[in-house]
């Protein structure tokens, strides 16, 4: 039985690292489920957001070793659902009739998300939320039409705290 | 992710830089130059071409200071800098045109990044502003490598070229050594920089030697005192690391018996007598056996390499394993182990020598020297002192030990010869082993066996090479005639594809599919390059004929005719416990 794990990993902005560390990946034919990238709380430190099912913690943990090793990787972290605050963002592109008889407002607000934009021909829904929330919307909204769908990969915060401060001194200057 | 405008301006972890004299003003390609001067680079193997031309043409007026090998293919390049930095523990360097010149490099980074030889490739590149256009000679081998190489890098403004061939340095040959990619455009090599050199000291995101944990060092040594049946196992982390002395001392007080890898041998003389042999699949009788049978395992340097372990499922299972290794990441990757010991082969052996006990083991030694009689009635006996009339690449090599007195640095290449050199050549010396171990790439040989001798010039160098994996990098006696260097080869030649036909004949009933070779005239070819060469395919002149190798003062080809159809044992079938061994 797969699992779900999220891995975050702590990187300095440099062109490349994102292939280097997919092929960890692709090397060992695992699939991504969602991979996200963003500045970190710390200057310069970037951080990929990864999820992938695998077996065990421990097949897991091999991967990271090697994600780990890599020149311009800070440290990665491995998490399970419960070490992890998490959240997608997902948008609903409707025709803009089928907010007319209400249903559709009721909706939206059952599932506490909001309406973006209103256009003459279509409205743009934004959902945040777990992955089965915004898929549990997708299903109530199909039958209004959906003329498009998209969610984001997953974002996530750590529980436990940790730091980077020992990699963030500086590397000694390099030229003029 | 946001394209990263970490250059020009600012690169990773870099401060702002305060006002500095006036700088000498120079060509990037001359830059280039300058600084694998300054990294300590004296030789560098290369082959011209439209994208490094202005590399090349800069190269001309630092001949005197940087010694060019001309090799006649790129792939010889990457082999023979991997044969220099092998013996050498230098760099090696390789220096390549963009495209196919880049291209040709990629099954020597690959051996590299495997058996972890520090290398430093640099390959010109199309100018910036044809970067992703499909231009004459283009190809993305930043992106080709990345899954192949420690670091890579693309250098697109002459102003980096400084900056990253000192860290390219830094990387390829600190913690667990590897090969670094750097590709340069024409435009950074034409333009020009304020030059300034650095060497690269630290990365931040890079930490080279893991600190050991005092109390791993602790359960370790308390492990091996409390074992009743100990064995070592020693990989090439030994060799990398100049741990020898260390080794010595350890396995002296402790008097635990070792086996090596491929990777490892030469590590201890062979006639160490805690010396068991070799380990894995071609690997010696008792090392297999009685891994299976130990009570605590210590490997050092190694990476449990399915060629050693067989089947991990029977892998070991009654022991428990301590792990020293520099690279955090081959802890528990093919292995499950009970205490790993992180760090420098060499600094820990240091810090576990005071903690262990003086032992002996007598009687469990007298176990491995029990597998190593039944090993040699069944197989070495036959091997070396053949009653057949076809020589045997065994009694080739066993004669080659002999009369070098183990004290020669042996390249084999790639499958059977491969095995009997790394069975039956007896190391007096140490780093006297170079092969391709964990990529097995066949042709590796001739062109290491150039990198080799020009590093160690004072050291008789001989290349063990099938008839295969010859006519796969040929053209490199090219090299050694026009350099004039006294490499010795030895082709042992018996018309197959050897391995690939032993597993035919045991595990594919005997089905040849295309194993078999209609070969040229290797001494022909060798004469046509002007270098000595000889056949011997009968036992009474095999020995003068060796002899007459060793003492030719340039390099010289023998040619062995050996048996067609002979095998290589003991051997563990693939997919096999290590101690089901088969003696026939």
């Amino acid at each position: 039985m797969q699992k779900t794990f999220t891995i975050s990993v702590f990187t300095e902005n440099v062109p490349g690292l994102l292939h280097r560390i997919t092929t960890v990946f692709t090397r060992r034919k695992i699939n991504l489920e969602s991979f996200t990238a963003s500045e970190s709380e710390t200057e310069d430190i970037y951080r990929f957001t990864i999820v992938v099912k695998m077996n065990s913690r421990e097949e897991v943990l091999r991967v990271v070793r090697q994600i780990d090793k890599i020149i311009g990787v800070f440290n990665a972290f491995i998490h399970e659902d419960e070490e992890v605050v998490h959240r997608e963002v997902a948008l609903y592109k409707m025709p803009t009739k089928t907010l007319v008889n209400g249903k559709l407002e009721n909706i939206i607000r059952a599932h506490n998300a909001r309406i973006l934009s209103v256009e003459p021909e279509y409205l743009v829904i934004e959902k945040t939320g777990r992955h089965d929330e915004t898929q549990e919307l997708l299903q109530k909204l199909k039958p209004y039409g959906v003329m498009e769908f998209v969610r984001s990969g997953l974002v996530a915060v750590m529980k436990r705290p940790y730091s980077l401060e020992k990699y963030t001194q500086k590397e000694p200057a390099v030229h003029s | 992710m946001t394209t990263p405008s970490h250059f020009p301006g600012k690169l990773p972890g870099q401060q702002n830089q305060k006002q500095r004299p006036a700088k000498q003003v120079i060509t990037g390609a001359e830059a280039v130059i300058l600084s694998l001067i300054e990294a300590g680079v004296d030789t560098i193997f290369g082959y011209p071409g439209g994208a490094i031309m202005p590399v090349y043409d800069a190269l001309y007026d630092y001949h005197d200071k940087i010694n060019h090998v001309l090799v006649r293919h790129e792939q010889g390049a990457s082999h023979a800098a991997q044969g220099y930095a092998r013996v050498n523990k230098k760099t090696g360097v390789c220096l390549v045109t963009s495209g196919p010149g880049a291209t040709n490099l990629v099954t020597g980074i690959a051996d590299a990044l495997i058996d972890s030889t520090p290398m430093v490739c640099i390959s010109g590149q199309v100018p910036r502003h044809l970067l992703g256009s499909d231009a004459f000679q283009e190809t993305d081998i930043i992106g080709i490598t990345m899954p192949i190489t420690k670091w890579s890098y693309q250098i697109t403004e002459p102003e980096e070229i400084p900056w990253a061939i000192a860290r390219a340095f830094y990387i390829a040959n600190s913690g667990r050594p590897g090969p670094v990619m750097l590709d340069i455009t024409k435009n950074a090599e034409l333009g020009t920089l304020e030059y300034e050199y650095q060497p690269c000291t630290h990365i931040r995101s890079y930490i080279p030697v893991p600190e050991t944990d005092p109390h791993a060092l602790q359960q370790a040594a308390e492990l091996i005192n409390q074992a009743k049946k100990p064995y070592l196992l020693v990989g090439h982390g030994v060799l990398i690391s100049e741990a020898q002395q260390q080794l010595r001392a350890f396995i002296e007080k402790t008097g635990i018996p070792f086996g090596w890898t491929i990777m490892g041998l030469s590590a201890m003389p062979n006639n160490h007598p805690l010396n068991t042999g070799m380990l894995g699949m071609h690997g010696n009788y008792g090392p297999n056996i009685k891994t299976n049978e130990c009570d605590v395992l210590i490997a050092v340097g190694m990476r449990f390499d399915d060629r050693v372990t067989g089947n991990t499922d029977f892998y070991a299972k009654q022991a428990k394993i301590i792990h020293i290794e520099i690279d955090k990441a081959e802890i528990d990757k093919n292995i499950k182990v009970d205490v790993p010991l992180l760090g420098d082969a060499k600094a820990v052996l240091q810090k576990l020598l005071p903690l262990v006990e003086e032992k002996s083991y007598p009687e469990w030694l007298q176990e491995f020297r029990e597998c190593e009689r039944i090993e040699y009635e069944k197989i070495i006996h036959h091997d070396i002192h053949p009653s057949s009339e076809g020589l045997h690449m065994g009694e080739v090599i066993h004669l080659i030990s002999e009369k070098t007195e183990g004290k020669a640095i042996i390249v084999p290449d790639v499958g059977q010869h491969q095995m009997a050199a790394c069975r039956y050549y007896k190391f007096a010396d140490t780093d006297g082993m170079v092969t391709s171990g964990g990529l097995g790439t066949m042709g590796f040989a001739l062109p290491a066996a150039i990198g080799a001798k020009i590093a160690q010039p004072q050291r008789e160098v001989i290349a063990i090479i099938g008839d295969g994996c010859f006519q796969m990098t040929i053209q490199e006696l090219g090299v050694i005639a026009q350099d004039k260097l006294p490499v010795k080869m030895v082709i042992l030649n018996n018309n197959f594809l050897g391995m690939v036909r032993q597993w035919q004949q045991l595990f594919f009933d005997k089905r040849y599919s295309f194993t078999e070779l209609v070969n040229p005239d290797f001494v022909a070819i060798t004469q046509g390059y002007g270098i000595p060469a000889k056949r011997v395919s009968t036992r009474d002149k095999l020995s003068d004929s060796i002899e007459e190798m060793l003492k030719s003062e340039g390099p010289f080809l023998l040619e062995v005719v050996v048996e067609k159809e002979a095998n290589v044992f003991p051997m563990v079938p693939s997919g096999a416990a290590i101690s089901d061994i088969r003696l026939e």
